[in-house]
């Protein structure tokens, strides 16, 4: 007994000491891995220069599920056009100099400084120190002259590129040591620390390869494997599914951290799920199995508002959206597309008369009261008043006027038949289709709406409803079309980014794509102030200049513009730092400091 | 005898429907197609007797609906004045039939109040009338569809069943080919090469030839197996050798058995016929607004808010189920009767 009493506590003695051992070994191995592959939150290292954020300190992790309406169609950040890519390569991805979504102005990001030379031409930024790409690999001014180098290539057609020509010069970009670049522009350009923001930094060391080869549009689909996407934004690939989801892990690099050093983000993982449409994410988050939504519909809102007391989830009106809904019609060059039923018809959308009888014809607060169920605002230009530092006051907001549209109508050579028909000046009954996005059911109310205002002027309208894919490949290549429901905007505050749609040379000049010179004498005095303003440096002369667009499109209604709905978004009551923000992302633009209040009550569960 | 008054019934409660459907610019008290902006989803008026002071009325009132001034598409009735039904009142113009331009409505009551007896849509139009507007798209292609198929059916059958050989043969192999095809899916690809902005009417006349077309063989193998008991009956055979032509003996001795059989899978088909309308149209592939069908009225529901908030958008498929009813029961009579014939 004494022996084995004596015996007992030595071989437990021997037995702590093993596991001491084993415990050293695995705390060993499991450093080694980690340094490898884990995506725990790597301690901070001396002399790395992290960005500290002003956010309520949170505690790690959790996994945030949030549903997408489609599924991305690449994580190549140069290529991608499609909303759904574009949000989930925001958080694989970093910028130079970001726009803080709250307060619209720009902060330094990747940079941790930057100056700008008295001629507004030459631009110094300063890189943080010690900054790793997701894969643990150093990010320094190569990478930044390389990501430059591609945006620039006009054989990997950027969408980007536009903004970073000035005065008809792409930007130089010079290395002037590891951790400063020299941006030289031909002209100075309004607002230029802005067209900074969502250029994604790429690694070199992974795409240069495929860059060099041509293939650089070919790189980083979602089939590419995790190991080889890599980036500087909070989180990383871990794993996509194809038809049902992409999962996102924590950045263990990410080079931002909390008032308590805590490396950020907060969360172990993001997930995307697909679900197709607007109602299916609505069911998904009304049954918990996602955490955050963003731009609810109004109907969508009531009905969740009403449930979100027992629930545990909060709702959120920011206002009105940044993005313009309007009605387009096809004034492009025809003459060689063999499309004469449509040329025949351009006789009377090219006339302003019929163009402005159409939008007195519309009542404007009845689509906010019937399609966004009073959560919207009418709209008679391109900027939406929540845009306060850009928004021209003192722009016309005629009220509809049946009678006023009548009186152009006459004016313009249109007579009515004895049924009420409208008949233009050679005897044709004025007849003509609006196409809209089928998927869109707002858009679709929209035209019903308008379609029943031109009835009571005597247009025969015809709504059309097309696949959004077919919608966009008639608007942008086949140009068979007669009129068009579309949305643009929402992405910036700043007018820079409008560039595209309202100089005539634009890729998105809708009404006439392609024109070789400006078509018209109010589109060429459009260049003229657009070109202006992107060179005016003070605030008020640039006001001036836009105020002046906004006046000019106003008059001559390329566009006849309808509304814009309030944006409305959700989350669960217990994602603590949730600030959700008029721009895009309205809600996952912070992602990095969002937090679960309490343990384990995530929807993650879910998602598996 | 039973079986006889079953018929009537049947037919009558069809009938009446059909009458209903046919004079819809009359019984409807709007017309489909016009906006209220001010009301949309506002639920079904209610049809009261009894006022808000209790006191009983012989002549049916309405209270006038308003929107809740704090609520989105939210109402109440404003009690201080009653609005009488009248019986024949003047209202909208519309075509009688399609042909007499008529203002004389079956019901209705003064402005500004109105009666929504189905409530309205997202736009505020009256969904009693948009039913009985939509149901003369949706029944008349059902019809329409059926003519064809039995048509065809009967055509294809007779041939096959008395010419037999090879004419048969290909006929039969043909139609099963036929009814393996999943319509569904043949219907939404046929849709799909279609121009994009057809007029109502030539989308309409498309359905129905679309929708008939492909419905034939199940008529035509059943015909076919009448015709091939007819035809050897020994006054066929008498007949012919007396010198009758083929198309005689079709006439005389050998359609009068097929009636029967025709008259059911009429009722049998137009119900099925209606709803596969109804089918294309939920899809978005029918007729397109504002023109109203069943299909269309009850696409609707595919948006979510819409099917859990506002019950009487249901309402369109309770008349698809009283004419699916009214023709499966004239089926079953006429079934009831044939069988009690043979015995």
């Amino acid at each position: 007994m004494n022996g084995y009493n004596l015996a007992q506590p030595e071989r437990s003695a021997h037995g702590i000491y093993m596991q001491r051992l084993g415990c050293l070994a695995t705390l060993f191995l499991a450093c080694a891995l980690s340094c490898l592959a884990s995506s725990d939150p790597q301690p901070l290292q001396r002399g790395e220069e992290l960005q500290t954020t002003d956010n309520e300190v949170g505690r790690y992790g959790g996994n945030l599920v949030v549903a997408q309406r489609s599924e991305p169609k690449t994580l190549n950040p140069v290529t991608a056009a499609d909303a759904p890519s574009r949000e989930v390569i925001g958080r694989l991805m970093a910028d130079l100099i970001h726009i803080n979504r709250a307060s619209q102005q720009t902060e330094p990001a990747l940079v941790k400084s930057w100056s700008m030379s008295k001629d507004g031409r030459v631009f110094t930024v300063k890189l943080r120190h010690g900054v790793r790409f997701s894969d643990g690999q150093p990010f320094d001014a190569d990478d930044v002259v390389f990501s430059f180098q591609v945006y620039l290539d006009e054989k990997v057609h950027s969408p980007q590129r536009d903004l970073l020509v000035a005065g008809g010069k792409p930007v130089e970009v010079q290395k002037i040591d590891q951790y400063t670049v020299r941006f030289t522009l031909a002209q100075p350009y309004a607002a230029a620390e802005r067209i900074f923001d969502s250029l994604a930094m790429m690694p070199r060391h992974l795409l240069e390869k495929s860059y060099a080869e041509g293939k650089f549009a070919q790189a980083w689909t979602l089939n590419t494997s995790p190991a080889e996407v890599a980036g500087l934004g909070p989180f990383r690939m871990k794993e996509y599914v194809a038809g049902q989801r992409i999962v996102l892990e924590r950045n263990p690099y990410y080079w931002k951290a909390d008032r308590n050093k805590n490396r950020l983000p907060y969360l172990d993982e993001l997930i995307f799920l697909f679900v197709g449409n607007e109602d299916a994410q609505v069911l998904r988050f009304q049954a918990g199995d996602t955490d955050v939504i963003s731009r609810v519909s109004a109907e969508n809102y009531a009905l969740l508002s009403k449930e979100a007391p027992s629930r545990g989830f909060e709702l959120f009106d920011l206002g009105p959206s940044l993005e313009y809904n309007f009605l387009v019609f096809n004034l492009n060059d025809l003459k060689s597309r063999n499309l004469d039923k449509i040329a025949n018809k351009q006789a009377w959308f090219e006339d302003l008369k019929f163009r402005q009888a159409v939008s007195s014809a519309i009542d404007r607060d009845d689509i906010v009261k019937l399609v966004y169920a009073g959560r919207g605002v009418p709209l008679w230009g391109n900027v939406s008043p929540s845009n306060k530092f850009w928004v021209d006051q003192a722009l016309p907001h005629p009220s509809r006027s049946l009678e006023g549209a009548r009186k152009q109508l006459k004016a313009a050579g249109f007579s009515w038949r004895g049924d009420g028909q409208l008949m233009d000046h050679q005897g044709q009954p004025v007849e003509f289709s609006i196409i809209a996005s089928s998927s869109n059911a707002q858009r679709m109310k929209m035209a019903t709406i308008i379609q029943d205002d031109l009835s009571k002027l005597g247009m025969n309208v015809h709504v059309v409803p097309l696949e959004f894919r077919a919608l966009l490949d008639r608007v942008f290549q086949t140009y068979d079309y007669e009129a068009s429901i579309m949305a643009l905007g929402g992405g910036d505050a700043d007018p820079n980014p409008e560039l595209n749609v309202w100089l005539s040379s634009g890729g998105t000049h809708l009404w006439h794509l392609g024109e070789p010179k400006p078509a018209t004498d109010w589109e060429a005095q459009i260049d003229q102030l657009m070109q202006k303003q992107m060179v005016e440096l003070k605030y008020s002369r640039r006001k001036h200049l836009y105020d002046q667009v906004q006046e000019l499109i106003g008059q001559n209604l390329p566009c006849v513009f309808l509304a814009t709905p309030n944006i409305l978004v959700g989350a669960k009551k217990n994602v603590a730092n949730f600030r959700p923000a008029i721009l895009e992302p309205n809600t996952l633009w912070n992602v990095e400091q969002l937090y679960f209040r309490q343990a384990g009550a995530s929807g993650s569960g879910a998602a598996r | 005898m039973a079986s006889k008054r079953k018929i009537v019934a049947a037919v009558m409660f069809l009938l009446s429907l059909h009458l209903a459907i046919l004079l819809a610019g009359f019984v409807a008290p709007y017309d489909p197609a016009a906006q209220n902006r001010d009301f949309p989803f506002a639920p079904p008026t209610r049809v009261r007797f009894v006022d808000a002071a209790g006191h009983l009325h012989a002549r049916p009132f309405i209270y006038q609906c308003v929107a809740r001034p704090d609520g989105i598409y939210e109402y109440e009735e404003s009690r201080e004045l009653r609005y009488p039904v009248h019986l024949f009142v003047v209202g909208p113009e519309y075509k009688l039939v399609g042909l007499w331009p008529s203002r004389v409505h079956l019901f209705g009551v003064e402005a500004p109040a109105q009666i929504f007896l189905a409530g309205t849509d997202n736009y505020g139009r009256d969904q009693f009338s948009r039913i009985l507007y939509g149901g003369q798209i949706s029944v008349a292609a059902g019809l329409l569809a059926t003519g064809t198929s039995l048509l065809l059916g009967l055509l294809i059958g007779c041939v096959s069943g008395f010419y037999g050989k090879w004419l048969d043969e290909s006929a039969m192999r043909l139609a099963e080919l036929f009814l393996v095809l999943p319509w569904l899916y043949l219907l939404l690809a046929v849709r799909a090469f279609l121009p994009l902005h057809i007029s109502p009417t030539q989308t309409f006349l498309l359905l129905v030839v679309v929708i008939g077309t492909i419905g034939w063989a199940r008529p035509a193998r059943l015909i076919r197996g009448i015709v091939l008991g007819a035809k050897n009956r020994k006054y066929v055979t008498a007949s012919r050798s007396f010198g009758a032509s083929d198309y005689y003996i079709l006439r005389r001795h050998v359609l009068p058995h097929t009636y029967g059989i025709l008259l059911t899978q009429a009722a049998l088909l137009v119900p099925q016929y209606v709803i596969a309308e109804v089918t294309l149209s939920f899809f978005g592939l029918g007729l397109s607004e504002p023109m109203p069908s069943w299909g269309n009225l009850l696409a609707n529901l595919q948006q979510y808010n819409v099917l859990v908030s506002y019950w009487w958008m249901f309402l369109p498929a309770l008349a698809l189920v009283l004419v699916s009813f009214g023709y499966l029961n004239v089926a079953n009579a006429f079934h009831e009767r044939l069988q009690s014939g043979s015995t």
